[in-house]
């Protein structure tokens, strides 16, 4: 193994000591210092677009202010998160950011989870000097898995960056200029006929209401959810993901950076293929077949159905004429469990399932 | 087998790290998207990939060397690359000296397996096969990654194999990034190998041995059967042949998925009693006695296993919509109400007794998995998991080379069927598309099923972009909208296996491997017709 260097720097007084090549955010983080951030994702590289995590660092007798997402920490760096002059800034950045979004949090999707609200909050940014009437609104489009308010946008480029770094599908980009500058598909295309493969990288990695998931709009509030782990029932990737349940309904999927293996990331499968759970086709009873057609069981009539024939069989031909197929969907308890059951209760070694491969 | 066992050696988070990947009949952006964002995270970090392909695949345009194979020619384009490594001195004789055994007999074969040769199989120049072996050999942390497009063949296992050759000749097995990587191609294929098949017990401990029958035996209170039992291919070549009366089958759906579809319902028509148990009302549940409704992977607790060998929790979000059971309670009652008693309060209780049997998941309990899943094998409680295998030693001592001859596909194109169809999957749909089919978000981009022909095949048909054809084989015929472009080679056609209406599987052969029964879903002769 190589080792990496160590450096030491010192933050709001607190000696840290972290591996070369770390940025400044990254040092603070790793001692619980918090830095508020909107252009970053630690699955993406640095953009320094928000200037939100300015810090100020010493420099002899002067100071600078510097972003500290994107400044690498250096031995003997001097910072502090919280001086008069950070905290100025913030908020001048915050009022600068708000000149161009619309207040209308309590009828936002993101309200509860989204960072500008926070920091706003927290930095009592009521009112921009600088305010002006944000443009843009909901994007027409008739896909039903995004969707996309460009009045919301506060251009951090974090769907931009997911989409060009991480998917590498460069659907997104900025466009315009000035306050008409907005994110978004190639010649205002509809999204079916772009690079778009309707990931949903750019809704999770969304800091603000701008990009959202279309059917959890009107679903209820993140505070409503229960959000349940859980991994992904699709490919052998096994992704970590989260299912957001209102009631008895799961309203819709998401992920957090750091989960294993997929640090955040799904495909569309995994973010969006949830409709299924309350298909309309779900099979909702037990159903025995008389003469020919389907009808309608109950659990006893169907389990007592299938146990007495089964036994009937066993005792007719012997157990090896009785197979049972197991599936790669199920669990491992539940294949475990179609095993036992060939074996201990029919007394035969023919199971097997699909995933022989 | 060559190594011992059969995973992924690596994990998924040492993928970024590769310096090269020679990917081999596998589509990650679109049938693993996420181990796709991974490999895309080395391609940015500079790693070097090579790509053979039918077609033309996104890692294909992005590699720096792409090699167009025939499908079924593997076994020819993996030997020659063996064979270059020799001839060139590439191969780590240290590596073969401590850790492998039948190098002379395999170096021997393959004297005359010359990339030339190999070029009139696979259709690759034989200059890039040298040059993919010399850039194999040469990076010191390379990887090979494949999935269906080797396995799914008659000679899948020998596929496996001599990729396996080509690892053990330049040691690049056993380390960090560096090792053979089967991606699996469901969420739990993984776990149900591992607990579910014919000739083994629960993590491959084998039927065939007495101490493990005797320990299950102890364990479950009954004595077990020492008859072999059928595969499902064998239970469906049985079923033709009328010698199987009863088949229970849980979240599968053998009538879409297998191949020769008509051949699998007359087999299913023949049996005295068929009971399914699934979310939907599948293919094969129509032909069923009694259908029971199964509760979704959202209304359930358990476990899966991912291709990385890690056990991970599925965690019961909602309750079980309509009256519908999960699929362990389901068959814990049939089991209690033939007089075999099962009786778990809980998937965790009968994980307990999964680990109490299994020596490689011992150490796995659902305590230590809330966080974030464990890789088997583990075998104590202290044991962190195993991140890569095969550091120092393989599970069968010495890693073993295996001599392996081409052996042509079951059906090649000819006159009649001149064209050779290849399937798969897609970035939107899975499988049998029961759930995806079921989402609104995702048959917004795909919905229909389609056949890519090569622009200089489509021209000879005069076929069209976008127009619909009809797609036979000796088995079937189904209709599709020809998608014409230069992806897919020329004289290939592909389709994908995700639509009921126009099930591919119709075309299908169902011909299978000799050792997995894998069914060659990979290649047959068929014809495309203008409607």
């Amino acid at each position: 193994m190589v080792m990496v260097p160590k450096i030491t720097l010192n933050i709001d007084g607190k000696s840290v000591e972290v591996n070369k090549g770390k940025t400044v955010l990254q040092a603070a983080n790793s001692v619980g210092v918090r830095i508020p951030t909107l252009c970053h994702d630690p699955r993406l590289e640095p953009f320094a677009a928000c200037r939100v995590c300015m810090v100020e660092v010493e420099r002899g007798n002067s100071s600078a202010l510097i972003t500290s997402c994107s400044t690498e920490a250096t031995d003997g760096m001097v910072i502090r998160t919280d001086s008069e002059k950070v905290l100025k800034s913030r908020k001048m950045v915050l009022e600068l950011i708000l000149s161009d979004h619309p207040r209308d949090c309590m009828t936002c999707e993101k309200c509860g989870i989204c960072t500008l609200q926070d920091l706003a909050y927290e930095y009592g940014v009521r009112e921009s000097r600088f305010f002006e009437k944000p443009d843009g609104g909901v994007v027409e489009d008739e896909n039903p898995a995004i969707q996309q308010d460009t009045s919301k946008c506060i251009l951090c480029g974090r769907c931009v960056r997911i989409c060009a770094e991480v998917q590498q599908d460069y659907a997104i980009d900025f466009k315009n200029r000035g306050f008409d500058t907005e994110t978004g598909l190639p010649f205002g295309k509809p999204r079916r006929e772009t690079t778009c493969v309707l990931c949903g990288q750019c809704v999770s990695t969304c800091p603000v209401g701008s990009l959202v998931e279309k059917q959890a709009v009107g679903m209820g509030r993140d505070w409503e959810f229960k959000q349940v782990k859980t991994t992904c029932p699709y490919c052998g990737v096994g992704c970590t993901m989260y299912l957001n349940v209102k009631g008895n309904q799961v309203v819709k999927v998401t992920s957090k950076t750091g989960s294993v293996p997929n640090d955040g990331n799904l495909c569309v499968k995994g973010r969006f293929g949830y409709d299924f759970v309350h298909h309309s086709d779900r099979l909702k009873q037990p159903l025995i077949k008389k003469n020919g057609k389907f009808e309608e069981a109950t659990w006893d009539e169907a389990l007592n159905f299938v146990a007495s024939k089964l036994s009937e069989i066993k005792a007719k031909y012997g157990p090896d004429y009785i197979g049972v197929l197991s599936s790669s969907r199920c669990t491992n308890e539940e294949n475990y469990l179609a095993m036992k059951f060939a074996r201990a209760a029919i007394g035969t070694n023919n199971v097997d399932q699909c995933a022989r491969t | 087998m060559s190594f011992g066992s059969g995973a992924m050696t690596n994990s998924i988070s040492e993928i970024k790290d590769c310096k090269l990947i020679f990917l081999i009949g596998g589509n990650p952006t679109e049938a693993h998207p996420i181990v796709g964002l991974e490999m895309k995270k080395a391609l940015r970090k500079g790693c070097t990939f090579i790509v053979a392909d039918p077609r033309k695949i996104w890692f294909a345009q992005h590699a720096k060397l792409y090699l167009p194979v025939k499908p079924g020619s593997d076994n020819w384009l993996l030997n020659a690359l063996a064979h270059v490594i020799i001839a060139e001195g590439l191969e780590n004789r240290e590596f073969i000296k401590t850790r492998t055994e039948g190098y002379e007999e395999l170096k021997e074969f393959l004297k005359d397996i010359t990339p030339e040769k190999a070029s009139e199989y696979t259709g690759i120049p034989a200059e890039d096969i040298r040059q993919a072996a010399r850039l194999y050999a040469r990076s010191d942390k390379s990887a090979i990654y494949y999935t269906l497009g080797i396995t799914e063949h008659t000679c899948g296992t020998d596929n496996v194999r001599t990729i396996a050759n080509l690892a053990l000749l330049t040691g690049h097995i056993g380390k960090l990034s560096t090792g053979v990587n089967p991606i699996r191609g469901q969420n739990n294929v993984q776990g149900a190998t591992d607990m579910c098949i014919p000739n083994k017990m629960p993590g491959y401990q084998d039927v065939t041995d007495n101490a493990v029958m005797e320990k299950f035996e102890n364990a479950w209170g009954v004595k077990l059967s020492r008859t072999l039992g059928a595969t499902s291919p064998t239970m469906f070549e049985r079923m033709n042949k009328n010698q199987f009366k009863a088949l229970y089958v849980i979240g599968e759906d053998p009538v879409l998925s297998e191949p020769n579809q008509d051949y699998t319902i007359k087999g299913i028509k023949n049996l005295e009693f068929l009971v399914v148990q699934d979310i939907f009302m599948s293919e094969t549940a129509k032909y069923a006695d009694v259908i029971l409704p199964a509760a979704s992977f959202a209304e359930k607790d358990g476990t899966f296993t991912n291709t990385e060998r890690r056990v991970q929790r599925v965690r019961k979000a909602i309750n079980p919509i309509g009256n519908t059971k999960p699929d362990w309670q389901i068959t814990c009652e049939i089991s209690t109400r033939m007089g075999y008693n099962m009786g778990y309060p809980s998937p965790k209780e009968v994980w307990d007794e999964i680990a109490s049997l299994t020596p490689m998941f011992a150490g796995i309990n659902y305590a230590r998995i809330e966080q974030n899943g464990i890789q088997w094998p583990c075998p104590d409680t202290k044991h962190p998991g195993t991140k890569f295998l095969h550091e120092g030693k393989f599970p069968r001592g010495l890693g073993k080379f295996f001599v392996l001859p081409y052996r042509a596909p079951a059906e090649s194109p000819d006159k009649e069927y001149p064209l050779l169809l290849t399937t798969g999957r897609t970035l939107y749909h899975y499988n049998a598309g029961t759930m995806t089919r079921r989402s609104s978000g995702i048959i917004h981009k795909t919905n229909d099923c389609f056949v890519e022909v090569h622009e200089a095949d489509a021209k000879e048909l005069g076929i069209f972009d976008g127009e619909m054809v009809r797609v036979a084989s000796r088995r079937g015929e189904i209709t599709a909208r020809a998608e014409v472009s230069d992806k897919v080679k020329r004289g290939v056609i592909w389709m994908p296996m995700h639509f009921a209406e126009a099930a591919v599987n119709k075309l299908t052969k169902d011909a299978y491997d000799n050792i997995t029964q894998t069914a060659e879903y990979k290649v047959c002769g068929a014809k495309i017709e203008k409607i």
